[in-house]
């Protein structure tokens, strides 16, 4: 009797040992990364792993330009990233869980306030950023469009 | 005060002399603010300069009766709602004033003024309120608190707070819960050379009560309105130097 009740211990033992190590396996396998809907264009305006890490100082110092000078490149203009990155199911970035934003600082746990005030789509009327440029006469032959550096 | 009324021989010398150097600069100037005048506008990389200072010029005599197109092209292209409630957001809109003693109605819309000394960029306590070089007076709802202390210093009941959630912006004008805001000028217009969409609106009308350009450039339309008509500010006793003048009123 003895010895039935000591290999119960041990079994009942190696099961709550496997299930303890069972998640630790499972980490190790690492959680999914998002899976992130591929932009338009070619490739982003900078490198990917640094936009990565980066993209919040980029957005910050463009917006302070933007807002306070009047600068209005397209570069790391916060409207530019949703033309390229609004899901083509969604039309947002921001709409349900798989929209570009939303999937990465969900993984990441990141809140992000930027659409309580940025749209979230691309505007129906696609707005020529090289239009300062071309207004005037004079200039209309000076340079083409800047959108192929803007495009992702 | 106390400055003496007779020149000094030196004094008459030196007014000479300066009188020559006005009129040698007014010469080298002059095809330079030509140019300037025609093929300048500004490239997306160039920060808004204080040579310029964009103002509007609003002849109410000229403004229709019961016409609020400004208010309509304002509000599209700001996204705004239309609602005219103690709540709701305008940026423009339609007064009726009355002269007590005639009974005389005058209808004028009614605007941020962009003011050369803003009282609310004065209190703002973060630096949200702000005058951009070129004079048109914004706030910067990325550090506004929404404590509203800017609306209580304007005297013309300029702006306004956002009190719900917002949903489909337009991408060129943000706009969310718990900022103030309000006339930009159009200033995504602006920065483009366009005109601001009100004054847009009222030509298209065929009004023509609205002018809009730099106050600074002596040969722009608003510039040679202003030094051909008479013209005044709202509440010109404050002394803000506005931007927006009226005529007939």
């Amino acid at each position: 009797m003895a010895s039935m009740q000591t290999w119960m211990r041990r079994g009942l033992l190696a099961l709550a040992a496997i299930s303890l190590a069972l998640p630790a396996f499972q980490s190790q396998a690492g959680v999914d990364l998002p899976k992130l809907e591929k932009g338009k264009g070619e490739q982003c305006v900078e490198e990917t792993q640094l936009m990565r890490r980066n993209h919040m100082d980029f957005l910050k110092h463009h917006r302070d330009k933007t807002m306070r000078e009047g600068v209005r490149t397209t570069k790391h203009s916060l409207k530019k990233c949703v033309e390229c990155h609004a899901s083509d199911k969604t039309g947002s970035v921001a709409a349900s869980k798989e929209d570009f934003c939303v999937a990465c600082h969900a993984y990441a746990s990141v809140k992000l306030d930027c659409w309580d005030c940025h749209a979230t789509k691309p505007g129906k009327k696609p707005v020529q950023q090289a239009a300062p440029q071309g207004a005037s006469p004079l200039l209309s032959a000076a340079q083409p469009a800047t959108a192929s550096g803007a495009s992702k | 005060m106390s400055q003496p009324m007779q020149h000094s021989p030196q004094q008459e010398q030196r007014r000479d002399f300066l009188k020559a150097g006005t009129l040698v600069a007014g010469m080298t100037l002059g095809p330079g603010v030509l140019f300037y005048g025609i093929a300048h506008s500004r490239a997306p990389e160039e920060a808004a300069s204080s040579a310029k200072r964009y103002g509007m010029l609003i002849d109410a005599s000229k403004c229709g009766d019961g016409c609020s197109d400004c208010v309509t092209a304002c509000n599209t292209e700001n996204g705004l709602s239309g609602k005219t409630g103690p709540q709701d957001t305008q940026y423009i809109r339609k007064l009726n004033i009355k002269d007590l003693r005639t009974n005389h109605v005058q209808e004028l819309p009614m605007l941020c003024q962009h003011c050369e000394n803003p009282p609310c960029v004065d209190v703002c306590p973060t630096g949200a309120s702000m005058k951009r070089a070129d004079g048109i007076v914004l706030v910067d709802r990325h550090i506004c608190i929404g404590c509203r202390y800017c609306m209580m210093a304007c005297p013309y009941k300029a702006r306004s707070f956002v009190h719900e959630p917002l949903t489909d912006q337009n991408p060129e004008v943000p706009r969310g819960k718990g900022c103030v805001e309000s006339c930009t000028f159009c200033v995504q217009r602006v920065d483009r050379d366009e005109t601001p969409a009100c004054v847009e609106a009222c030509n298209a009308k065929g009004h023509q009560a609205m002018v809009f350009g730099d106050l600074k450039d002596p040969n722009s339309a608003i510039s040679q309105a202003l030094a051909s008509h008479a013209s005044t500010e709202v509440r010109a006793d404050l002394g803000l130097n506005a931007g927006v003048r009226y005529q007939g009123i």
